[in-house]
């Protein structure tokens, strides 16, 4: 099935197996959905999946209260360039409700919300900004790559004692997996996954960034370079010792993602295995994200904004070159 | 829609309306106002000696309307009120120990210390947030009250800001949520004439907040702040109506702030003849007068409601000082429900 029905079976299965969750925000209800959450308003009724007015800080307060009184509700925020309405409940109040209270209140809610990067649509509908919420202590980021995971984890998400922001893709959204359809299955928060084993390189992505990494590593394959692809899956927690594992395998890493490159969560993954592999790394740790510039409507300059196959093997040639070990090389 | 019940205007000029209320319910109105002054003057004492320091943003001058809350609202009403929340606390019945706890850093406050004055909440009490953002309470209030309505309770949200929170966009998208899906809520506007030190005629082009629930389609009341019987009637009627699924009222309760801002704010801002004027018109003193006259009670019966008062600020503020600060393990302790491969 594709991302888009995979994220609707995750929805469907929520709501029909726990009062507690809901649904609510712009256009999410028939007809005028299209989205994940087609069909679901039809299934469970309007008060279940609800249409709100286009109001994010609202839709975002309104989350937090109804899971502060034991809800799990599932605010969606249509595009993430919108996140910034709803920026201070979710940063301010559900982020932090559980600490500052000592406990005595909290808001398991889940902000499910889509970038638009790469359909044109121009800088403030296009935008991946998920390194704003992992500076957030209190907050849990996701992002996957395929349908499977994306089924898994929504539904971890959505029961998951603590604020979710799960960042969906557009241009994720029609592609297609295998995806389990029983309704027990999920996927932990805070675990990687191996997409591609390789030996000479590991290339660290999530979301899109897994897609173009694969592309990459089939490209390097012909060169005769092993690229492991691992796919983070969340953002935080972090899995770090699956980040560790590899690249003290591989001894180069190249981090790819969509968002922007410079202070993007690419900076921190290098950080992190920098720190943990200083002197077994053979290379200094690359990173391949968008270019520091407002995301531009036009295709042919939208096109050279994000990561694509060439720009990450060119990424992985530098570690090559600079590297001090050769390549299959192991000892 | 918009109701004024002030009488002109200024409504501290507006004469005392004398709803039927028995003299037990004016005698608990009186003794929380006591306490929440008390509880005040002894953290304005405590912070200008340098007997302790905290941060502190006073509601000196409001408790007309917070003790009309704690006298209207059932224990399982909701609360959210926000960082100037000392006597709305108080009012919905959250131990004072808690509270002081909260602004001392103290393992007996409501959130073992670690919240501070803005961010205290007691569920208990149906107090579930204080926020220190302007304006962000409304839209929490919303998911509170929708919780209610798909729950089948007949709770009613209370949702307390100040005047400068209506000029929030939070405000407006939370005030048109609650009318358009008729929730059980009242928001209480504490119109202290100030928006941190900004006055509101530099802040709204209109004279009264209440008149902007006529732009939401709720009901919008206007009424003197500093006389608890005419807010205790006003949120009562708008209690009611929520309770019954009617939906929302914007009650607005006209008030001052003595203190300024902050605890320590100079106030250059306020002029002298504007304080002269709350200052006379200040809601304790009036209301014990008031009671007085009407006789209802003797001088030396309200005497003793303000030394008992006193007397709990004391125990509370003793038990505090004396109690444990957070351990270290409490920076790590609540930032997860499921810390695993979060950083640490």
């Amino acid at each position: 099935m594709t991302m888009r029905e995979a994220l609707n079976l995750a929805l469907d299965q929520a709501l029909a197996a726990d009062e507690r969750v809901f649904l609510l925000g712009e256009d999410i209800a028939d007809p005028g959905a299209s989205g994940p959450t087609k069909g679901l308003s039809t299934k469970y009724g309007v008060d279940r999946v609800l249409d709100t007015p286009i109001s994010e800080a609202a839709i975002a307060g309104a989350a937090i209260g109804a899971a502060m009184e034991g809800f799990l509700p599932v605010a969606e925020i249509m595009i993430m360039d919108f996140i910034g309405i709803a920026a201070d409940q979710i940063i301010n109040h559900a982020a932090k409700l559980r600490f500052m209270t000592g406990g005595r209140t909290t808001a398991p809610i889940t902000v499910r919300t889509q970038v638009y990067g790469g359909l044109g649509t121009g800088a403030t509908h296009a935008q991946s900004l998920e390194a704003w919420f992992m500076h957030i202590p209190g907050l849990k980021v996701i992002v996957p790559s395929t349908p499977r995971d994306g089924k898994g984890l929504l539904t971890s998400a959505i029961f998951d004692p603590d604020p979710c922001i799960f960042v969906e893709t557009i241009r994720l959204q029609s592609q297609r997996g295998m995806v389990p359809v029983d309704p027990g299955f999920s996927i932990p928060l805070g675990e990687a996954d191996i997409k591609k084993p390789g030996r000479d390189v590991t290339l660290i992505g999530y979301g899109r960034g897994v897609v173009e990494a694969l592309g990459a590593a089939a490209v390097l394959e012909q060169d005769g370079v092993s690229a492991e692809v691992l796919d983070l899956r969340t953002l935080l927690p972090l899995d770090v010792p699956a980040m560790v594992e590899s690249v003290r395998r591989t001894k180069r890493a190249v981090v790819v993602h969509d968002a922007v490159e410079f202070a993007g969560p690419g900076a921190e993954v290098a950080a992190i295995l920098q720190r943990e592999l200083f002197g077994e790394l053979a290379a200094p740790v690359e990173r391949v994200g968008a270019r520091f510039v407002p995301n531009p409507a036009p295709p042919v300059l939208e096109a050279q904004v994000y990561p694509n196959a060439d720009r990450i093997v060119a990424a992985v040639q530098r570690t090559l070159a600079r590297g001090t070990s050769t390549v299959g090389g192991h000892g | 829609m918009t109701t004024d019940r002030t009488a002109g205007e200024s409504p501290d000029e507006s004469p005392d309306v004398s709803p039927d209320v028995s003299p037990d319910v004016s005698r608990r109105l009186y003794e929380l106002m006591a306490l929440m002054k008390a509880a005040d003057d002894r953290l304005s004492k405590g912070i200008a000696s340098g007997e302790f320091l905290c941060v502190y943003w006073p509601p000196r001058g409001q408790e007309a309307i917070a003790a009309a809350m704690g006298v209207c609202l059932r224990p399982d009403d909701r609360l959210v009120t926000t960082y100037r929340g000392l006597h709305d606390l108080i009012g919905k019945g959250v131990p004072l120990v808690e509270i002081y706890g909260e602004l001392m850093g103290r393992q007996v406050g409501a959130s073992r210390g670690k919240g501070g004055t803005m961010h205290i909440a007691r569920p208990e009490s149906g107090v579930m947030l204080s926020t220190g953002i302007v304006g962000a309470g409304p839209p929490v209030a919303v998911g509170l009250a929708m919780a209610a309505q798909r729950k089948g309770l007949d709770r009613v949200t209370v949702v307390s800001f100040g005047d400068g929170a209506t000029n929030t966009g939070s405000f407006h998208e939370a005030a048109n949520m609650a009318a358009l899906w008729d929730l059980p809520m009242v928001l209480l506007c504490q119109n202290n004439l100030y928006a941190e030190m900004t006055p509101t005629e530099h802040t709204m082009k209109i004279e009264h907040v209440a008149d902007r629930a006529k732009g939401y389609g709720m009901p919008g009341v206007r009424v003197d702040g500093n006389d608890p019987l005419a807010v205790l009637s006003a949120l009562t009627d708008a209690v009611n109506r929520a309770r019954s699924g009617g939906g929302p009222t914007l009650l607005e309760c006209v008030t001052f702030r003595f203190r300024g801002h902050y605890f320590g704010d100079p106030m250059a801002y306020i002029p002298p003849e504007q304080m002269a004027a709350a200052v006379a018109a200040d809601p304790v003193p009036r209301f014990r007068s008031r009671l007085v006259a009407q006789g209802l009670y003797s001088e030396h019966e309200l005497d003793d409601i303000d030394v008992a008062a006193a007397a709990a600020v004391e125990e509370a503020l003793a038990t505090v000082m004396a109690a444990p600060v957070p351990p270290s393990d409490e920076l790590d302790r609540d930032v997860y429900g499921n810390p695993q491969n979060c950083p640490v």
